[in-house]
């Protein structure tokens, strides 16, 4: 698949209108619905096309897919991301009796694990998927054909009477003599590593072939929210990830804001980007401490490690946690920040910057270290599109793609900032990503603070009845998207959580792939990716 | 060529004096909520009915506090009115539901302590509070902690996370593995009651429910410290009843 010359004349609305009309005719229909389009696929038959239409002519991002159960059939809802646009949403119905949906994965790559994910959890076939089976349910542990995300299904009662296949082995695929697996995980690094299967394809010293076996940690967030009241679900949606969870709860609060129209006091939409920059300052210095320890330079990770606890200790003192958890509210902030803790925080961030850039002026002067990162791990522009990768890593190979410029939320449209973005797309390119970002997350949070005003900190807030919710935030990881359908009594009929760290895992064995064995935890660093955020 | 063996002696010791004096700088720990007598029985029980998990219980005036299912959203401090008083601690262990006594490892664990971490579905936070206890604010190494990579040298095993139904295989192995004596603390509510995600078909509801588990540390997540006065408590350095005086306070 080769990359499309964008089209000269960027689209709008009316454009794409005209253009797909033309394209499918009677196959679709579109409804115009903020914040953007939906397109209902009629004919099936047209799905592929439309799906590549939008991904590669007209440039889309691809969010990711979400499967419902209603009436007695499938809905499929593939949403895409288009600039000057707006969210896309191509809708696709089918009824149970219908044995297989056609797949997209041969023109959009990146729904690959979408639809394993729909395969294994609702037991939906995609007709033209070239591996299904055996993903988020282990078949060494679970049975086959158990789709505990139907309805029927009871979330609460543990199946112990089953028959695993005890005989599972995972497909080899190198043959040559001498070929060999090494198997890494799922308890590894002392368990400091967070569980995950690798299996390394080798002869010896390359990894040839890399097949992450994650979703240890599934946890079901998606079933066990269901019936629950918005706001227990609002403690799920902060506690399924850590490393972001004050994104996936702001992603969470503006889905259903974004329902019921409403607009939340100016300091608390400015506060929430204060917030939220906190957090990925603080995360970025958790992973550049993880590069370094990955080289085994001590000295710079215990630099880095006492810049990401002394962030954590100024989080905990401004707001009460050291994760942010317990801040975001439906219609505003739990709490207010006083003068003399925005003073404290300032202070602790000016330290975190110019300490940060202290640290990345010595990295960038070790040669031992750059050997390690420059040219390891690379990810071309055009497999990072192919399989579109989010966040640092998508910007380290060209992706520039960042929500809060392309679809600005909270209060980012009022200050100005720049993404950084790299072309080599190698171990140092998304080390340097992530020390650029940590610096604009710094000058964001200043000018957050410097525009704070005197005011409401919260509105009150009922959760919306018989309606469907979409709420983003691009985390530290990338882009995260929420979507929720609440049912007559304002209870989550469905609650859809679509991650940063799910997409980007599935670009990971580009990277891994022919380097040496050592290189493999420098490269796991430099992705700085989260199981627990990918599994759910 | 940056001299990195110098710039680091030049930032001397930074670590925390804990457990030979007390440390109170802001923010090492997010604190908890403690036993509060309110005015009226009506607002205890305003109080009780306003935690999302239960673990606020009315007693006529008094609000009494569950740490082992409290989930640190901070709702009965800032959502309810009148709030319930929270405290800046950090020594929360207790003694695991299940057990009646403890004993701790005997003297030569003391500055010899080898530990092993199994991540069995937790959100991130409890894993990487357990690996800040390697930073060089809290250094567990001066104290004679050491994480091990490899379950056949661990005294302690510190289970994080609800244990869910793909993880639970592994921990158990990770168990088997390890040789006598032997010590289990669950980290984090998640490790002891399951918190939020409870138990289902996918998480089996805390590490009691397939293990032994000996010490439990409450907390969403507890920070470092908390983890490190357990590890504390378990080779005697620490004793375990001030503590539970103080968490059922």
């Amino acid at each position: 698949m080769t990359i499309a010359p964008p089209s000269h004349s960027p689209l709008d609305l009316e454009g794409l209108i005209t253009l797909l009309n033309e394209r499918f005719g009677t196959g679709i229909s579109l409804l115009k619905e903020a914040p953007g389009l939906v397109v209902r696929v009629l004919d099936q038959a047209v799905l592929r096309a439309v799906s590549r239409f939008l991904f590669w002519e007209a440039d889309g991002f691809f969010g990711g897919l979400i499967v419902e159960e209603r009436f007695g059939e499938w809905t499929l809802q593939y949403l895409f991301l288009l600039r000057h646009i707006g969210w896309v949403d191509v809708v696709v119905r089918s009824p149970f009796a219908q044995k297989a949906i056609p797949s997209i994965v041969a023109e959009v790559h990146a729904a690959d694990w979408y639809e394993r994910e729909a395969e294994d959890l609702f037991g939906i076939d995609f007709e033209g998927h070239p591996r299904l089976g055996d993903f988020i349910l282990h078949d060494e542990t679970w049975q086959e054909h158990i789709a505990p995300m139907r309805k029927e299904f009871d979330a609460a009662v543990r199946n112990f009477e089953r028959e695993p296949n005890q005989k599972w082995r995972p497909t080899l695929v190198v043959e040559d003599p001498g070929s060999f697996a090494m198997p890494v995980g799922p308890v590894y690094e002392g368990g400091l590593g967070e569980p995950i299967h690798f299996l390394l394809e080798t002869v010896g010293e390359d990894v040839i072939r890399e097949v992450p076996r994650l979703f240890y940690k599934y946890r079901a967030v998606e079933k066990i929210a269901e019936g629950k009241a918005v706001s227990d679900v609002l403690l799920l949606a902060e506690r399924f990830s850590a490393t972001s969870a004050f994104a996936h709860s702001l992603a969470f609060c503006q889905a259903i804001e974004n329902a019921v129209q409403v607009e939340i006091p100016a300091r608390a939409s400015r506060l929430r980007v204060v917030l939220a920059e906190l957090e990925r300052l603080r995360h970025h210095a958790g992973a550049i401490e993880g590069i370094c320890q990955s080289t085994a330079l001590s000295v710079s990770e215990a630099h880095a490690a006492i810049i990401e606890e002394q962030l954590l200790r100024a989080s905990a003192a401004f707001t009460g946690h050291r994760y942010l958890f317990g801040l975001n509210t439906l219609g505003g902030l739990q709490r207010d920040v006083e003068e003399s803790g925005c003073r404290d925080l300032l202070r602790a961030i000016d330290d975190a910057d110019s300490q940060l850039r202290i640290l990345e002026d010595r990295l960038h002067y070790t040669s031992s270290f750059l050997d390690r990162l420059e040219d390891v791990g690379a990810i071309s522009l055009e497999n990072a599109r192919d399989l579109d990768l989010v966040g640092p890593v998508g910007r380290a190979s060209g992706v520039a793609r960042d929500l809060r410029k392309a679809c600005p939320y909270a209060s980012y449209s009022e200050y100005s900032f720049d993404v950084p973005s790299e072309k080599e797309g190698d171990g140092y390119a998304r080390l340097r990503v992530l020390f650029a970002e940590a610096r604009e997350s710094a000058r964001l949070i200043q000018q957050a603070i410097a525009s704070l005003e005197p005011g409401e900190i919260s509105i009150p807030l009922d959760a919306p009845v018989s309606t469907v919710a979409f709420g983003w935030a691009e985390a530290p990881i990338g882009a995260a998207l929420h979507g929720l359908r609440l049912d007559s009594q304002g209870r989550i009929e469905r609650y859809r959580i679509l991650t940063p760290s799910f997409r980007n895992w599935l670009g990971f064995h580009l990277a891994a792939e022919d380097f040496a064995f050592q290189d493999f935890p420098i490269i796991l660093a430099t992705f700085g990716l989260s199981a627990t955020e990918c599994d759910r | 060529m940056s001299f990195w063996f110098w710039n680091g002696l030049k930032r001397g010791i930074q670590s925390t004096r804990y457990p030979r004096l007390p440390e109170t700088t802001p923010g090492v720990t997010p604190g908890r909520p403690m036993a509060t007598t309110f005015a009226s029985a009506e607002e205890a029980a305003h109080a009780a009915s306003g935690c999302p998990v239960g673990a606020i219980t009315a007693a006529g005036r008094e609000a009494l506090i569950d740490l082992r299912t409290c989930i640190h959203c901070q709702r009965c401090r800032f959502g309810g009115s009148p709030p319930v008083e929270w405290v800046n601690d950090f020594e929360w262990t207790q003694l695991a539901r299940t057990q009646t006594s403890f004993e701790p490892l005997n003297r030569s664990f003391q500055r010899s302590l080898h530990i092993m971490v199994v991540d069995a579905g937790d959100c991130g936070a409890c894993l990487r509070e357990i690996k800040q206890l390697n930073n060089p604010l809290y250094n567990i190494h001066r104290l004679g902690l050491f994480f091990t990579p490899t379950p056949r040298t661990a005294d302690v095993l510190l289970v994080v996370g609800p244990v869910t139904e793909n993880m639970r295989g592994p921990l158990e192995k990770t168990y088997h593995a390890m040789p006598q004596p032997k010590k289990v603390v669950a980290v984090g509510t998640c490790a002891i009651t399951g918190g939020v995600f409870g138990r289902t078909f996918a998480s089996a509801g805390g590490a009691g429910m397939v293990l032994p588990v000996d010490l439990e540390v409450p907390g969403d997540p507890p920070p470092p410290l908390a983890i490190l006065h357990g590890l504390l408590v378990l080779t005697g350095r620490k004793s375990l009843q001030l503590s539970q005086t103080a968490a059922a306070s």
